[in-house]
């Protein structure tokens, strides 16, 4: 399922406290009793994630619960205690100090929870200021600042100061900002958690939109599960700097893996997550035009409800490999959270 | 809960009984035949002075490293500063000659007073409107017309010459203290120190190493003005949001565009606020400065306090208040209009800077003309007003008609107050006192705050300055008491009513831009010299701290508790006692922290009028050029400074721990 992974770590540790290095070097996996013993606090506990090329990885977690951590390790912005993080193959933490910002000048990109903009420069020095510092030649600099500007929707405004705008804009800035250099990665950190509810959906929809268009491998951290369940190609959910599961929404929602993940899960409409083809009959049945395969219930329930028999279901290309009823679609709608 | 009073039992007890043997301590040592308990054997002093004394001759004339000597390196220094000085001291006051004496010939005169006002018209209403530009427009004017606008340009142009200095070495180092977490911790307990130690033991050296002159003052100026500097930027500097750090390491930056493109312009508002704070220091400095060769409005006013000129100090004080309030004022105004968005203005050069061009108009029309008619470029001498005489007269009046008022007053005062105090204090032994005090200090704070506290007063018993020192207590201690018995209340009550505390406010405004000189002349002019007098000058500088202190613990205590009492039926009076004062105690007691700090930089000042203290030390010292009785009598006033900061800081935790404030 996962062509090729552009960033993975393997057994990432991140401990605080003055006894931190050498509680890993005596055990490559100290147990709770260990670190609570060596009087360290573990942020983040044996990490192993691979983010595959193109995909939008969810990192999802309450406070504290060492997503953000996770994700200053993976950039290297924190200093993992243990582990290694590669890069399209490369071991970020070996590279030394002038590779590493080699490879954040151009390879990086990430979009910060308020906003981090530059309150003396304008939209558009904002905008700039990662081609700036590579000093990139001012008219190039400026034309492809221009060109993300517009990308997000903030054309008009490129003289603005950051305070001038409203926080949804000011996050447009920052995403315009964190593309400006064309990253193959793009770390997003709560990007729209500083918003209201609002806003935050008309960014969500605009964040689908340009990628879309880009096709960015993208990290994206949230505390907010309708989120990530919103923007996800997979998610990751975290607990006291663990990961306790990694799997597709669909996936979470029918095979939560621990009762803290079904805690979760139960909040969330399951049509809106499930597909047809994860309720579907095997049977080859039914009349009318066919249903996509990947089609939420949700967006398909009226027209299975409206119809006398089953539907035909098919995938991609266009065959018919199941079907589904109104049966199938009410135990979702109002099922009991058992397998449907 | 007996455990508990018996524990207040004690201390009671232990308070009491260090009054009463501080009282009878005298005779009790006299009528046992032991003088050495309240009177430290001179034999058993270690002379630190004669120590610091030689250590500072050799540096200045054998130390060397190499080729290079000690001395090569204060006057490169001093050549330093001095170029730019002299080239802004020559355009603002002196104007640029050739030859020396009465044969000197004039190339070109100072910059008139009339381009000095404009200037600074344009200037304020740039940085924010015609209001500012008028108010500093004014306090120019009042120079000319006072006849301070000589004096007063030597001072502006140490000043700019000390401000650039001081704020810019002051970012330096307080990089460098970001930067290197090992030297913040080698640099905090200078800045400490320096912030304490009263500014004329280190005149002393200065003296020594740069010799009597502008050149000194500045020096002493930059170092007296740098340490707030250091401190605010970096503090500003890790005050920086931690994602604006973030992205500027995710967006590749080396660690010098880190500092210079990213954290330096993100902190610049609390960066200003530094450099204010160093305008402010250096306005301070002024008077003290003129004492190792500063000229300008400090000189005239210390010139007039020994004179006792009452008009001629006033008037010369008043003056460095104006500038004070003007540079200030367009200071904050620029820092503000540095935070604000600005679309620059189109068209060629002169369009643009219309208020330069005026400026540099009216320079060369003044110069050009200036030849033919005197009045464009110094303000006629004739046209200059004096309230001297008024002065003179107002106070001659108050000593005729009410001597015996006034000097019934301070009798008072002396018997009933002070003389006690200061009766106890040089009576307590002096092994009894150091031995409360380290009690004191691990009641407090611990093992470590008793270690300070015995450590500090042990280093002044050994150097011989145990009486003096306690003098500086008595003074300082009464003039303390007074003030919070004062400033308290009425921080209270600016809190509570508005309209006092606009009343309120305004006074304590004025009384802490006057510079401190200049409320002994007019007390020394009604009580003459002694204690009392200083008593009064030093409550009247150190009462602002307790007042806003106060009055700002009142205010903060919040609505949910006032509401609490409220409801459950207090009576105003109720709520004062039994909510508000004791919510704002941790506050209040800060504010007394810093009401001693205040007192004990003002005791040295207060040595002009004949205390017998260490500031008296310190003073006679600078007057002899004697570098290690001053830096030691100094270094004494520090560490009391330093043991009462600790204790009451220590006090105001608990207090704040003890209402689950803090943890």
């Amino acid at each position: 399922m996962t062509p090729k992974p552009k960033l993975s770590c393997r057994n990432v540790w991140k401990l605080y406290g003055a006894n931190a290095a050498s509680l890993l070097q005596r055990s490559a996996n100290p147990t709770e009793q260990d670190i609570r013993s060596a009087g360290v606090i573990g942020a983040v506990r044996n990490a192993n994630i691979e983010i595959a090329e193109g995909e939008i990885f969810v990192i999802m977690g309450l406070s504290g619960s060492g997503k953000s951590t996770l994700v200053r390790c993976l950039s290297r912005l924190i200093e993992p205690t243990g582990g290694e993080v590669l890069f399209d193959g490369i071991d970020l933490l070996r590279a030394s100090d002038a590779e590493l910002i080699e490879i954040r000048r151009h390879k990086m990109g990430m979009v910060f929870q308020h906003f981090a903009l530059l309150p003396h420069l304008t939209v558009l020095q904002n905008v700039m200021f990662p081609l700036t510092i590579q000093a990139v030649p001012k008219p190039d600099a400026e034309s492809k600042a221009r060109e993300v500007v517009e990308l997000v929707g903030l054309e008009g405004r490129e003289d603005n100061y950051p305070r001038e705008l409203s926080g949804g804009q000011q996050q447009r800035v920052g995403i315009a900002r964190s593309l400006v250099t064309e990253p193959d990665i793009w770390f997003l950190d709560e990007p729209f958690s500083a918003l209201d509810p609002l806003i935050r959906r008309e960014m969500q929809d605009e964040f689908l939109r340009l990628q879309e268009r880009l096709h960015k491998t993208i990290v994206f951290i949230t505390h907010d599960f309708e989120e990530a369940v919103r923007l996800a190609d997979r998610i990751a959910i975290m607990k006291d700097g663990e990961v306790i599961q990694i799997a597709t929404p669909e996936q979470l929602v029918m095979n939560p893996a621990t009762d803290y993940v079904a805690e979760f899960t139960h909040h969330i409409p399951r049509s809106k997550v499930l597909t047809v083809g994860g309720v579907m009959s095997g049977e080859l049945r039914g009349e009318g035009d066919p249903i996509p395969l990947n089609a939420k219930v949700s967006d398909v329930a009226e027209q299975i409800i409206a119809a006398d028999a089953p539907l035909p279901v098919s995938d991609g290309a266009g065959q018919v490999v199941g079907s589904i009823d109104r049966k199938a679609v009410a135990r979702v709608l109002f099922g009991k959270g058992d397998r449907a | 809960m007996i455990g508990l009073t018996r524990k207040q039992t004690v201390i009671l007890g232990l308070v009491i009984f260090t009054i009463l043997l501080g009282y009878f301590g005298r005779d009790l040592s006299k009528t046992l035949d032991a003088r050495w308990l309240t009177k430290f054997p001179s034999a058993w002093v270690i002379p630190f002075k004669t120590y610091i004394s030689s250590a500072m001759a050799w540096l200045i004339e054998d130390a060397a490293v190499g080729p290079v000597s000690f001395t090569d390196v204060t006057r490169t220094i001093a050549w330093v500063i001095e170029q730019p000085y002299n080239l802004v001291l020559s355009l603002l006051a002196d104007g640029f000659a050739r030859g020396q004496g009465n044969d000197a010939q004039v190339l070109l005169p100072a910059i008139s007073w009339i381009v000095v006002t404009t200037a600074v018209v344009a200037l304020g209403q740039y940085c924010r409107d015609w209001g500012l530009a008028i108010l500093v427009g004014a306090c120019f004017l009042y120079l000319a017309i006072f006849g301070q606008w000589d004096s007063a340009m030597v001072t502006l142009a140490s000043v700019l010459i000390a401000v650039p200095i001081g704020a810019g070495g002051g970012l330096m180092l307080g990089i460098l203290a970001y930067r290197h977490p090992v030297f913040e911790r080698i640099i905090s307990p200078i800045l400490d120190l320096m912030q304490t130690i009263p500014i004329f033991a280190y005149l002393v050296p200065i003296l020594f190493m740069f010799g009597f002159g502008p050149i000194s003052a500045l020096v002493a100026t930059i170092i007296y003005a740098t340490p707030p500097m250091v401190r605010i930027t970096t503090l500003s500097l890790k005050a920086v949001d931690p994602e604006i750090l973030d992205f500027g390491r995710m967006a590749g930056s080396t660690k010098r565009q880190l500092m210079w493109r990213i954290l330096v312009p993100s902190a610049r508002h609390s960066l200003m606020v530094g450099v204010n704070q160093v305008i402010m220091l250096t306005l301070n400095m002024v008077i003290i400065a003129s004492m190792i060769g500063a000229g300008g409005l400090g000189f005239d006013v210390l010139a007039a306090l020994r004179r006792l000129d009452i008009g001629a100090g006033f008037e010369a004080g008043i003056a460095i208040v104006v500038l004070a309030i003007a540079v200030d004022r367009l200071s904050q105004a620029f820092a503000e209009r540095m935070g604000q968005v600005h679309k620059p203005a189109a068209g060629p050069w002169v369009h643009r800077h219309r208020r330069t061009t005026l400026v540099l108009i009216l320079l060369v029309l003044t110069w050009v003309l200036g030849q033919f008619s005197p009045l464009l470029l110094e303000y006629p001498e004739s046209q200059t007003i004096t309230t001297g005489a008024f002065w003179d007269d107002t106070v001659e009046y108050l000593n005729v008609n009410y001597f015996d008022t006034f000097e019934a007053i301070k009798v008072f005062f002396l018997n009933w107050f002070m003389i006690p105090i200061k009766k106890v204090l040089l009576g307590i032994p002096w092994l009894w006192a150091i031995a409360m005090l380290t009690l004191l200090g691990w009641h407090a704070g611990g093992w470590r705050l008793a270690l300070l506290c015995c450590g500090m007063a042990s280093l002044i018993l050994l150097s011989g300055l145990w009486a003096k020192a306690m003098v500086t207590v008595y003074l300082c201690g009464a003039s303390v008491i007074l003030a919070t018995l004062i400033g308290v209340p009425m921080g209270v009550l600016a809190a509570l009513n508005k309209r006092a505390g606009t009343v309120i406010n305004l006074l304590i405004d004025t009384l802490q831009t006057l510079p401190s000189f200049v409320y002994l002349i007019p007390v020394v002019m009604l009580f003459r010299v002694g204690d009392f007098t200083a008593l009064i000058a030093i409550v009247l500088y150190a009462l602002a701290p307790a007042v806003r202190y106060a009055a700002h613990g009142v205010r903060s205590v919040s609505e949910d508790l006032i509401e609490a009492g409220l409801v459950s039926g207090c009576t105003p009076g109720q709520l004062l006692r039994h909510i508000r004062l004791p919510m704002a105690l941790p506050e209040i007691l800060l504010g007394i922290n810093q009401t001693i700090m205040l007192a004990l930089s003002m005791l040295v000042i207060t040595a002009l009028v004949g205390t017998r203290d260490l500031g008296q030390e310190v003073y006679i010292a600078l007057t002899k050029a004697d570098t290690g009785r001053g830096l030691v009598a100094g270094l004494s006033i520090a560490f009391i400074a330093i043991i009462a900061d600790r204790l009451i800081n220590a006090g105001a935790r608990q207090a704040r721990i003890r209402f689950g404030l803090e943890s």
